[in-house]
């Protein structure tokens, strides 16, 4: 039996060794490439006596990054992905929780790399990949592993202002991707378009089946998703059959009337998720791609990757939402209500994950993994634990999932999971701030964020740059003479949401 | 000519509301720096469409006419000519 997520490698690299498996415009890699490197990593790895330990990866986005994580993953570690996109501050959270006696950079990071808080040593991507391969060493290393043991850790959103870091085991990685797989069509013909950042697990969807199936997966430069043209241009060049990006992505290219220009010529397999595909800018996909088979996927950090899949193959309603649908094989999602039993038919109730797909929890927090995952109610016989997602949900009347609501206040903006709290904490960090609340604006996709103190708010703006990423950047600043409060002393968010009156702003 | 200054400042606002931290009357490499990203471009021209009741579509949305708010404003206006 698999207990192994390289076992698709160590498997393809015999059958397909010249195929390009990874790339980009800079760099192709075949299969025996990312073989021969990452087994040179580990081994490197080995002799410095790293095993069973979190490995920092800090490169930029590139076939070399990915064939890193595998040479951390070889050696018998779990591999915590960074990126430039992050601001320091929160890389410095990211290194102090998880202690990492390596980190491994590339020359466009290493300068920053060095700057970073971090205690352990760093090493160069080519320095580190060039030596010799100890295949007996690397095969005991091997045969010691178990499919109970992380294979990475990728940082989530707190409300509390500090990053959750997920770790997920070979066991529920390597059931994710046998499921998405069965569920997307995925074969060897597979040609990947990848959008997502590589320090999320969104990227899971690409980069393990590419390895499974001997696929290849084309790294989408960043900039593309600004330029439709060009980005649609880029699909038709590397003949992209299969792209997994979050909706905003999709929406960039249909709203602005891109298909009257150029239309994908190979595309075929399209799937979506993290968010709402408003149903005007779905129909503008599926009517330039009337053959194509169209995905909504949906699932927590917590759960691997996803675990509920829809295809859109009846016409929807206007109005309503596209399902979740159902979960994947070897998942069952457990819809509760506030007595903890199961929601009846209609009923809206929470949506817990049960099944071999649960992450092993937060790394270096017990307190916050045993909030979210807990014993199964339904279950009082023997340990079972399921994840809380915090989303609500109902069954409509086809019997599919459908999404209603957060419990909390949790956004989806960009197709990133953020916690405004988060936001909230970083802004009341800064010393002239004295209360700030942040709403989300969702008809226009905006984060508002409100505060009382005496700092202007492009100089609030400048500072807030070097402690959130980019996305969780508000998107509007407001500056108010006092803070709306409820009843019972809280932040009033339905007065934030609603816009703040001219009352709160004072002047 | 007036009308150019108020719809130029109009745009500079518009601009400035995204990204308060920017010089928007200096900067000319906004997507070449990858200011601007793509949340930013969907904002804008929505804004655009909006104010200026002109309809930016993909094949216009070129680095050339979203470097700098002057290139983007000659944008607008050549659309507006040609209605």
């Amino acid at each position: 039996m698999q207990n192994n997520v390289l076992d698709y490698l160590n498997d393809i690299v015999r059958v397909k060794p010249d195929k390009t498996a990874f790339a980009d415009p800079r760099r192709v890699m075949t299969f025996a490439q990312v073989y021969g490197q990452s087994r040179a990593i580990a081994t490197f790895l080995h002799r410095k006596g790293i095993e069973k330990q979190p490995v920092v990866v800090f490169m930029g986005k590139s076939p070399e990054e990915i064939t890193a994580f595998f040479g951390v993953i070889a050696a018998g570690n779990f591999y915590v992905p960074i990126d430039e996109e992050m601001p320091s501050v929160r890389i410095d959270l990211i290194l102090e929780n998880v202690k990492a006696g390596m980190l491994i950079c590339d020359a466009s990071t290493e300068q920053a790399a060095r700057q970073l808080r971090f205690q352990g040593e760093i090493v160069l991507y080519e320095d580190a990949c060039g030596g010799d391969v100890d295949e007996e060493a690397l095969q005991k290393i091997y045969d010691r592993a178990i499919d109970t043991d992380p294979v990475y850790i990728v940082f989530t959103s707190g409300s509390t202002g500090v990053p959750k870091g997920v770790a997920a085991c070979h066991r529920s990685v390597i059931d994710y991707i046998e499921q998405l797989s069965e569920v997307m069509g995925f074969d060897e013909n597979t040609v990947f378009g990848n959008q997502t950042p590589l320090y999320f697990d969104a990227c899971l969807k690409e980069l393990y089946p590419t390895l499974k199936f001997g696929a290849t997966t084309w790294l989408i430069p960043r900039e593309l998703f600004t330029l439709p043209v060009k980005l649609v241009e880029f699909l038709n060049e590397h003949k992209i059959n299969t792209i997994c990006w979050v909706v905003s992505a999709l929406t960039m290219v249909s709203a602005f009337e891109t298909f009257r220009t150029v239309t994908p010529q190979y595309l075929r397999n399209i799937a979506f998720g993290s968010e709402v595909f408003p149903l005007k800018q779905f129909r503008k996909w599926r009517e330039a791609l009337p053959q194509a088979k169209f995905t909504n996927l949906y699932g927590p950090t917590e759960g691997t990757g996803m675990c509920c899949y829809y295809r859109v193959e009846r016409e929807l309603q206007d109005g309503e939402p596209i399902p979740i649908g159902r979960p994947f094989k070897n998942t069952e999602i457990l819809l509760l209500n506030e007595k903890d039993e199961r929601a009846a038919a209609g009923e809206e109730g929470e949506i817990c994950i049960r099944g071999t797909s649960l992450t092993l929890g937060y790394y270096n927090d017990f307190e916050r993994t045993r909030q979210a995952f807990v014993q199964n109610p339904l279950n009082t016989a023997y340990p079972e634990m399921i994840y809380r997602t915090g989303d609500i949900g109902r069954l409509n009347e086809q019997g599919e999932l459908v999404f209603v609501s957060r419990k909390d206040y949790q956004i989806k903006h960009m197709g990133h999971r953020i916690e405004l709290g988060e936001i909230e904490a970083n802004v009341n960090l800064l010393e002239p701030v004295k209360i700030a609340g942040c709403a989300y604006d969702e008809g226009k996709g905006r984060i508002m964020l409100y505060y009382v103190g005496e700092i202007s708010e492009k100089e609030l703006a400048e500072a807030l740059k070097d402690r959130l990423p980019r996305y969780m950047m508000p998107n509007r600043i407001t500056r108010l003479e006092k803070m709306p409060f409820t009843a019972n002393g809280k932040i009033d968010r339905a007065a934030l949401r609603s816009g703040v009156s001219q009352e709160w702003k004072g002047r | 000519m007036e009308r150019k200054v108020r719809e130029m400042e109009e745009l500079l606002e518009i601009l400035e509301d995204l990204h308060p931290e920017v010089d928007f009357t200096t900067c000319d490499r906004l997507i070449d720096d990858k200011i601007l990203d793509s949340f930013d471009i969907v904002s804008v021209i929505a804004e655009i469409n909006e104010r200026f009741d002109v309809a930016i579509t993909a094949e216009k949305i070129t680095p050339e006419n979203f470097n700098s708010a002057k290139a983007l404003y000659a944008l607008i206006q050549k659309l507006e000519d040609g209605e």
